[in-house]
């Protein structure tokens, strides 16, 4: 009898209902709320086919930048709704589409026509035409969007920003 | 007269029945605190308060700018062009928040030194550490709202940066930016981060920060050669308080009235001088971007620049976490001498933190590091009308190629061109012909091959070229030769 009395009186027991109560509301509320914050990782949108422009618009062996929207963008999106790629027309129907995104830490990297290099502007990575690595702190090649023909018009398809993990 | 005081008396009376001013102000303002406090304990209380003013600023910017891609940009343009007194609220914004970072490190480093944070102060330092955390969280999501080319490529590398956790680096890096990508989502996830999540963090530790200095005192200065042990520390602290306390108001309280009021002075006089920070460029992914952090996380780009390459993904995720670690691990040693004159380690950490990071800030602004191309259309920059002076028609096609196969991005000829790469404007001492060629078509030490891209041709101009680049004497020579 004193040993329950102890271990569950009744203060005991009403302190634990309330930190109950609190425990089941906060999880309530916390589901709905974790939820909605990581929204943006569960729900991944469609990735789609963009259209860049038609086939002859393009120089075969030269390299230029082409934008095109997103997948899932929303329409306050602004510029900010568009990523760009640079492309070049290998050979005849064969193009390669470079990400933008420099694989050190994600600056532009900026094509140089004359030297047919890319150029970090932030911690001076370089590549050469083909996206390879030749100078300078990026640990791999330039990512690469897949690219087709369709109706003589070439498309890029959207990606989540290539990210090295 | 008389009436007018029995009048102030009366509702002071009044409320104090209500409210319990008294006894408030007696916890407070009147809390006894060592004689030896001094002017070094002042920054905390400007830190507050400056927290306090950058909360009112950012609540009336709010009333102007929008928190959605399409338009951010535009309202900031807004509030610094055309609103009256636009600039100069978001110029106290700026610099209040540059105050704030500069403060809280030299609030710590204070504190550090004279070994505050050891017995029963270990929470204090632990609350103290979040602030700074949550202070370059408040700094780093400040930027981004600007939503200029700089924010927009911040949280690109930002995301990339989130990307190198180990294991959930993808999905760190998403939630960051609200989606897949940069864009729509991901302003307003950063307005809601900057002006709700983090300051309410703030509020709650400043609140907690502050609890815990009137609950265990303010430390006193310390004296070399009496260390702190817990068993006795805080019967002799009672001691000093009894022997040689006095109240927090009013000596303390007025060298902290006045160094808050110097501070703000200095942040207003730079907001009516300079304003904010320039706005740059819109956000745009589709044209050439030159992105740069604000002074206060240009030391890290600048590390980031300059580590091995192969030690990147370390220097990003591992260096962070042991240096946060330590900083919440090391109140663990709370015993022993507290003056810096017995705690020589201390004193060298801060001196060379305080050097290294003053250098990083220096060297990030330098870049050395950094190809250079010129204006919103990244063009490679082109030689002096002086530097052709005495040369042949194969030589000038050579000068002209040293801006046309972008070789001045990176290298220097009279004082025009980047500094990634070696000066060239006296190469021809160092190097012959057949040196030349080769480190051209080879490459090598950072430097691309160009073997593939440059035609017989353009080779021989440009080696051509860079052998009459001699000091004075040689050049003539050379300029005047076959």
């Amino acid at each position: 009898m004193n040993f329950t009395r102890k271990l569950l009186n009744r203060e005991t027991f009403i302190g634990l209902f309330i930190v109950s109560l609190g425990g089941l509301g906060s999880i309530a509320l916390g589901i709905p709320i974790l939820g909605f914050f990581l929204g943006p990782i569960i729900q991944q949108p469609k990735e789609v086919w963009r259209d860049v422009g038609p086939v002859d618009k393009f120089k075969v062996g030269s390299t230029v930048q082409v934008a095109f929207e997103y997948s899932g963008q929303l329409q306050w999106g602004g510029s900010t709704k568009y990523t760009s790629a640079w492309l070049r027309r290998d050979s005849g129907l064969q193009f390669t589409a470079f990400a933008v995104y420099c694989t050190h830490l994600g600056c532009p990297v900026h094509w140089l026509a004359e030297p047919e290099i890319f150029l970090c502007p932030c911690h001076g990575s370089v590549f050469n035409g083909n996206g390879t690595v030749v100078g300078g702190p990026a640990p791999r090649p330039l990512f690469k969007y897949d690219v087709r023909i369709q109706n003589s018009r070439v498309q890029i398809k959207t990606e989540p920003q290539p990210l090295v993990t | 007269m008389n009436a007018m005081v029995r009048i102030g008396e009366g509702v002071y009376g009044w409320l104090d029945e209500r409210l319990g001013i008294t006894g408030i102000l007696k916890v407070t303002a009147l809390h006894a605190v060592p004689r030896s406090v001094n002017w070094w304990y002042v920054f905390g209380s400007a830190l507050v308060n400056i927290f306090i003013i950058q909360v009112v600023t950012g609540m009336f910017l709010a009333m102007v700018y929008i928190p959605s891609p399409d338009h951010a940009y535009q309202s900031l343009q807004l509030i610094s062009h055309h609103q009256l007194l636009g600039n100069v609220l978001r110029g106290i914004h700026y610099w209040g928040a540059s105050a704030m970072v500069l403060l809280i490190f030299i609030h710590m480093s204070a504190h550090f030194l004279t070994g505050s944070y050891k017995y029963p102060r270990e929470l204090h330092w632990l609350t103290g550490s979040m602030l700074l955390i949550l202070t370059i969280v408040m700094a780093f999501t400040g930027q981004l709202l600007r939503w200029n080319q700089d924010a927009y490529w911040a949280i690109v590398v930002g995301a990339e940066q989130a990307a190198r956790t180990p294991f959930i680096g993808q999905w760190v890096a998403q939630l960051l930016m609200g989606g897949p990508n940069v864009g729509g989502e991901t302003l307003s996830r950063f307005y809601a981060i900057h002006i709700w999540l983090v300051p309410a963090g703030i509020v709650t530790f400043i609140t907690v920060h502050i609890y815990l200095v009137i609950y265990k005192g303010i430390s006193e200065w310390p004296v070399p050669g009496k260390p702190v042990d817990p068993k006795t520390y805080w019967a002799e602290y009672q001691t000093i308080l009894h022997e040689d306390g006095e109240p927090f108001f009013p000596n303390a309280l007025w060298k902290d009235a006045l160094f808050t009021v110097l501070v703000v002075t200095l942040v207003i006089v730079l907001a009516i001088v300079l304003g904010g920070q320039a706005l740059g460029p819109q956000a745009n992914p589709l044209v050439p971007a030159n992105p740069k952090p604000d002074w206060y996380l240009i030391w890290y780009f600048a590390i980031l620049a300059m580590v091995p390459p192969s030690s990147t993904p370390y220097v990003i995720i591992l260096a962070p976490a042991v240096g946060f670690g330590l900083l919440f691990l090391f109140p663990l040693a709370n015993k022993g001498e507290r003056h810096p004159a017995r705690r020589p380690w201390a004193v060298a950490t801060v001196i060379l933190a305080g050097f290294a990071t003053a250098t990083l800030v220096w060297v990030g602004y330098q870049e050395p590091w950094k190809p250079l191309l010129i204006g919103s259309q990244a063009t490679v920059p082109t030689l002096k009308a002086s530097s052709y002076r005495g040369l042949t028609p194969t030589q000038v096609l050579g000068a002209h190629l040293m801006s046309g196969e972008a070789c001045l991005a990176c290298h220097q000829i009279d004082n025009v061109g980047g500094h990634r790469g070696p000066d060239l404007t006296a190469v021809g001492d160092r190097l012959g012909p057949d040196q030349l060629t080769w480190r051209i078509l080879r490459g090598g030490g950072g430097m691309p091959a160009f073997g593939n891209t440059l035609t017989p041709k353009k080779l021989t101009a440009l080696v051509s070229y860079l052998e009459t680049r001699k000091t004075a004497g040689g050049q003539t020579q050379a300029a005047s030769g076959p």
